[in-house]
């Protein structure tokens, strides 16, 4: 319902999800808690929130490096959903989980859906999860009113991006390239014509994810799509140690979530 | 016949992959099973197998090894007398052939032991595809002299510097560059596993061992062997002498990695250790600890160093038609030297494990038993390992 509640607020203002990527317990749980509270405070209008695995086949080094941290730091299914409960009594800001099917399956689907409703989760992103394999978690996270967030890719043809729409409650994830998670790396050219054939073949809202690593590449997602979300150019402030990560993680959001506000005219 | 449409041999296998690669899978497996229907195609497969790898492998009675365990006759299926020493190329040239057959003009593998990396690297070359492996950076100090082999068959090797540096993290590597090339890219896997319709494709490709035991044994003795014992990593060569043989009355043997031991936990005994995972695009038996997360498995032999496993032999494991075993390191290195010694045969330390497994098995039965061992590798490989384990 959150989810639902924001993108229509924002679909109503004009204006573009802006939706920050954070490894959950990296490096710890209470970091990430004041993080998501410092991004919602800068312009974020939901968080995702990664469930560390082992062999994140979709994820490129910085995220890989951001799981490792986190599992280092014993995270866990059941760490990340204490931690969505912590959140959620100090914030109302919707929170997607993002992770991989085997802790989720190992956890058990509908102990995971109880919990993650319990919790205050909103929605889930399982990205090695195609709409084959789907139904069993689609079917747990109904019942409890928790947005399964499926995926597109540039690669799905244009009927299956509509089979997908109707798998996709709250919003459609689309993947900006063929690829993996990280900063860097080439735009697709044809990322506009892409976008613009989900929202041909769906109503439901679109945000674009993987390769979002500043105002730039924002932009030019958020053109074609409802909002943007921004992973690895985040998590990345988070590795060395030194300086004010949060500092820098805030300051990026600010300045995607300017650039963003400013294009609603030109829209 | 399994799998089902969807991938599955019961509950195991299906497709768990990111959504970018899902078109590729569609494609592949059409492309597939119009290649499978084609006996031009077969025919070519064939050619290949029979001219160029080697094939038909011989079934030889290994006599001396048979009287030093004393009991069953053990007859040596010798898939390391294939080109490039080990059985993997019969599953590189089938998938190549097809690559080539969809346009590809690239394609990449993942390796551990890197036996499959040459057997990818040799097939692209001589079909003059260009060829990327992925191997993991403890496996490439383990296994040097197989890095320098795909060197010379014009491969690019890339080092894997992730999470375990072993198979599990070059095949994780080897499908993120599967995603982001996957327009121009066929990716041959060398085991039965990953997602639909690979675990069945490699199958079939490898079920030529099966086959030919089958005849070969008839010819021999007029009857099929009454047991068939194989090493079980992703579990390739087991899969391929065992499927033919799955509706007959043969025992079958499947042999995992026993590392130091069971209860060490240092092992790669996925199928008697592990319980149902997501890893690598399908539902199978993994090593994992209580949150999902995938444990590192150990074993001596690269090639069996892997916490996940072929989808179909979850699924002969639960019901009970193959029964798996394991066998530690030390027993492989004893069956290592107790081969070289009785028959002359250096196998590789993937195949000394299910030939360890046969001499275990050997005394308890009679002389009229037909034991056959897949010998699924030569040991070049391994001489370095061998030799700093005294």
């Amino acid at each position: 319902m959150r989810v639902k509640q924001v993108m229509e607020r924002l679909r109503k203002d004009g204006r573009k999800a802006l939706i920050p990527y954070l490894m959950a317990g990296d490096p710890s749980p209470d970091f990430t808690h004041r993080a998501v509270l410092e991004l919602a405070g800068l312009g974020a209008d939901m968080v995702e929130l990664g469930i560390p695995f082992s062999d994140p086949m979709a994820d490129g080094p910085e995220i890989q490096a951001a799981a490792q941290r986190a599992l280092y730091g014993g995270t866990t299914v059941a760490t990340v959903l204490e931690l969505v409960r912590s959140i959620r009594q100090e914030s109302a800001i919707p929170l997607i989980l993002m992770g991989y099917y085997n802790p989720i399956f190992r956890y058990g689907l509908k102990e995971f859906a109880g919990t993650a409703a319990e919790a205050g989760v909103d929605g889930v992103i399982v990205p090695d999860l195609p709409l084959e394999e789907s139904s069993p978690l689609f079917d747990q996270l109904t019942k409890v009113g928790i947005d399964f967030i499926p995926l597109v890719a540039p690669t799905t043809s244009p009927d299956r991006m509509a089979q997908i729409g109707q798998r996709a409650p709250g919003l459609i994830y689309c993947v900006s390239r063929t690829g993996v998670t990280g900063t860097g790396g080439e735009t697709d050219d044809n990322l506009p014509a892409y976008l613009n054939t989900v929202r041909q073949q769906t109503k439901r809202p679109t945000v674009v994810g993987f390769g979002i690593d500043g105002p730039a590449r924002a932009v030019a997602a958020a053109r074609h799509a409802d909002g943007v979300v921004v992973g690895s150019a985040l998590v990345r402030f988070f590795a060395g140690g030194t300086g004010n990560p949060l500092g820098q993680a805030g300051e990026l959001i600010q300045t995607i979530r300017s650039a963003l506000d400013g294009m609603t005219s030109t829209e | 016949m399994l799998p089902d449409e969807q991938g599955r041999y019961g509950p195991y296998g299906g497709r768990f992959v990111p959504e970018t690669v899902i078109p590729a899978l569609v494609e592949l497996e059409q492309a597939y099973n119009e290649a499978a229907a084609d006996p031009t195609f077969q025919r070519e497969v064939d050619y290949y197998l029979q001219k160029y790898v080697g094939r038909a492998t011989p079934l030889y009675f290994a006599e001396r090894l048979s009287e030093s365990a004393g009991g069953a006759r053990i007859f040596l299926k010798r898939e390391d007398l294939n080109h490039t020493g080990a059985h993997k190329i019969n599953n590189t040239i089938g998938q190549v052939l097809l690559a080539r057959r969809m346009g590809k003009k690239r394609v990449i593998a993942e390796t551990g032991a890197g036996q499959h990396g040459v057997a990818t690297a040799t097939a692209a070359a001589l079909f003059g595809l260009a060829c990327t492996v992925f191997m993991g950076e403890t496996d490439i100090r383990r296994q040097s002299l197989n890095v320098y082999r795909m060197g010379l068959l014009g491969a690019e090797v890339v080092p894997v510097t992730s999470g375990t540096r072993t198979l599990k993290d070059a095949t994780s590597a080897a499908l993120r560059e599967w995603v982001t090339r996957v327009r121009d890219t066929y990716y041959v896997i060398g085991s039965v596993v990953g997602p639909h319709p690979y675990p069945r494709m490699v199958r079939d490709f490898q079920a030529v061992i099966g086959r030919e035991v089958r005849q070969q044994m008839m010819e021999m003795y007029g009857r099929l062997p009454d047991t068939v014992v194989a090493c079980v990593g992703g579990g390739s060569n087991a899969m391929g002498i065992f499927h033919p043989l799955l509706a007959d009355p043969v025992n079958l043997v499947g042999v995992e990695a026993g590392g130091h031991g069971l209860a060490t936990g240092n092992h790669a005994s996925t199928l008697q250790c592990g319980q149902p995972g997501v890893l690598h695009g399908s539902l199978s038996y993994l090593l994992q600890d209580s949150d999902g997360q995938v444990l590192e498995a150990h074993s001596i032999s690269a090639g069996l160093d892997y916490p996940g496993v072929g989808p179909e032999h979850s699924y002969l494991r639960d019901t009970g038609r193959v029964r798996y075993t394991a066998i530690t390191d030390a027993e492989a290195l004893a069956a290592f030297h107790q081969l070289a010694r009785t028959e002359g045969i250096l196998p590789a330390l993937e195949s000394a494990h299910a030939v360890a497994q046969a001499l275990k098995m050997a005394p308890e039965l009679n002389q009229d038993h037909l034991l056959v061992v897949c010998l699924s590798g030569r040991g070049d490989k391994d001489v370095e390992v061998v030799q700093s384990c005294g």
